[in-house]
């Protein structure tokens, strides 16, 4: 069996969940490659060729891999994809733009966001918003996959795997990339802090949002979240939503505050290890999750909890 | 210009799933059934386009049981133009059901598909994309804004991290997040006027597809549960277990 895995990479170096990938090959088994592919990216393969499990790294480098689109990525995994059994990525929002596109022009099914892999063709996978897990099985010769990143502990370094070039595929020319503009924090990525404060439609504004919960992310080094009800009413952009349109969250702690708990935001953050709940409502479901529970009004507990922590 | 839009009927967003007794599914017994709430918004979307004299014909599409049709009934509830049903008992993977829209593709020769960003069933998130694939499409995947004018696209995407914008020929594949709009309310007029649009129905060996299934489903279980912890009274026993008891500040 020869794994290729696609990393996602900010050219110098692999994102996060890149290494949760890298975990979850190694689970199959066999030889593991990476694939990066990028424009001046040798800090992303040098950083893939020193992780263990990993075999051998491929760089493409061109370009027309600066901006990462779908369609130029699927045109180079296709061309080099013969002698894989197994084809992984990232469930990012890059993963799964890309990896359907590649498993359609290889005519096989793919296996959206495993959280656990049971053998070489058997893999653990959520639906239903995880209020259900699936077990299933691939007949198809190649196992196209992507892979949630919480479910799998990050690759560490000890490697020392070859860098090999290999050749850019034609540009498809269909797609321009004319703007990304990506929200600049101080704080931890939202998917790989190890402390996430979360703020739902409880704190009434995007203002109370920024006033009560900066000042504590600030004094835990925490990342900021927010629900889809806080995402809906304008309190903060898209890109903090945690739930099962948003992103899937699992930090050492998780503090929700003035979040109901609706099924959809479960599905994002019940795999924390701690969860904390801060609200009004007694009977609001988040309670039913969460290790610690404290009921009353967030305007007075926030700034307590920021001097408490202190 | 014609813009085709699948969509999916799946469990209500507001229903609380069952896993059933002997792990082989989940219990779908007098369960309320809905459109996919990301197809929805795409219908939305070619209905504004349509009204805003960018697109001439919405045409609805759903793959899978007779009651589907009650999918394409809202649809042309909120605006599409006519209705086609796919229909099978079988169970319909992504692959089989982007392979049954490229033979629609084929036939109907839209210059746009836009669609769910995923169905919120089965969470798979491949289908728009692997008809771009199969079509050879550009594609825009996660959109929250979505420009037509002189033959492109301009679609913003929403990214880990931010948002991008893209350009893209036409035609192509578009598929929804949910800031894209907010899907107007069928009124009872129109809903009584979808009744009368016309429903094709075609089978997919019509179509010439092959819809076998490539995944096999062995056991559907229920996630460990979580139990509930302790309510704590103040800040200060809040803060007291975190550090000494969770270990986690």
């Amino acid at each position: 069996m020869t794994i290729l895995v696609i990393a996602e990479h900010d050219q110098n170096s692999l994102k996060a969940a890149t290494l949760n990938t890298i975990t979850a090959a190694s689970k199959i088994g066999g030889d593991l490659h990476v694939l990066v592919a990028g424009t001046a990216c040798s800090g992303a393969a040098q950083q893939a060729a020193q992780l263990q499990g990993v075999t051998s790294v491929k760089v493409a480098d061109a370009a027309h891999y600066q901006s990462q689109t779908a369609e130029n990525l699927t045109a180079l995994i296709i061309a080099h994809a013969a002698g894989y059994t197994h084809i992984l990525a990232p469930a990012t929002t890059f993963g799964k733009n890309l990896l359907p596109r590649v498993a359609a022009l290889l005519d096989v099914g793919q296996i959206s966001e495993i959280t656990g892999v049971e053998s070489p063709d058997t893999f653990i996978r959520p639906i239903y918003a995880g209020n259900a897990l699936a077990t299933v099985q691939s007949a198809d010769k190649i196992k196209v996959i992507t892979v949630r990143s919480t479910a799998f502990e990050p690759a560490i370094t000890g490697g020392n795997a070859p860098i090999e070039a290999i050749a850019a595929a034609a540009d498809t020319a269909q797609s321009t990339l004319t703007h990304r503009e990506l929200t600049k924090s101080e704080r931890p990525e939202l998917g790989a802090a190890k402390i996430i404060v979360s703020g739902g439609r409880g704190l009434g504004s995007g203002e109370n949002y920024h006033k009560l919960l900066e000042p504590l992310a600030d004094k835990l080094g925490a990342a900021l979240g927010a629900s889809r009800a806080a995402v809906d009413a304008g309190f903060v952009p898209n890109d903090y939503q945690v739930g099962q349109t948003g992103k899937i969250v699992a930090p050492q702690l998780y503090i929700a505050v003035g979040i109901s708990g609706a099924i959809q935001h479960l599905a994002g953050m019940k795999e924390s290890k701690v969860i904390v709940a801060i609200n009004k409502d007694p009977d609001a479901p988040i309670f039913q999750v969460a290790d610690y529970g404290l009921v009353g009004d967030l305007f007075e507990l926030v700034p307590q909890l920021v001097s408490a922590v202190g | 210009m014609k813009i085709l839009v699948p969509v999916k009927r799946v469990v209500d967003y507001n229903v609380k799933v069952r896993v059933k007794a002997d792990g082989s599914g989940i219990d779908l017994a007098n369960v309320k059934m809905s459109m996919n709430p990301f197809d929805e918004i795409a219908i939305e979307e070619a209905v504004r386009l349509k009204e805003a004299g960018i697109a001439s014909e919405v045409i609805a599409v759903s793959c899978g049981v007779t009651a589907c049709q009650e999918t394409l009934r809202t649809a042309m509830a909120i605006g599409a133009d006519r209705g086609i049903l796919v229909e099978t008992d079988v169970e319909l993977q992504p692959l089989a059901v982007a392979k049954l829209l490229q033979a629609l593709c084929a036939k109907e020769q839209p210059q746009l598909v836009i669609c769910g960003k995923q169905a919120i069933d089965d969470d798979a998130n491949q289908t728009g994309q692997m008809l771009a694939a199969l079509q050879n499409w550009p594609q825009a995947t996660f959109a929250s804004k979505v420009v037509i004018a002189n033959g492109k696209a301009t679609v913003t995407r929403e990214i880990d991290g931010g948002l991008e914008t893209l350009e893209i020929g036409l035609p192509a594949v578009v598929s929804t997040d949910l800031r894209l709009n907010e899907p107007r309310y069928a009124t009872l007029p129109n809903i009584m006027k979808a009744k009368k649009k016309p429903l094709e129905t075609v089978k997919p060996a019509d179509l010439g597809v092959d819809v076998t299934p490539r995944l096999t489903t062995l056991k559907v279980s229920e996630p460990a549960k979580r139990s509930a912890g302790i309510r704590v009274a103040d800040v200060a026993e809040l803060v007291n277990k975190l550090k000494n008891e969770a270990k986690v500040i």
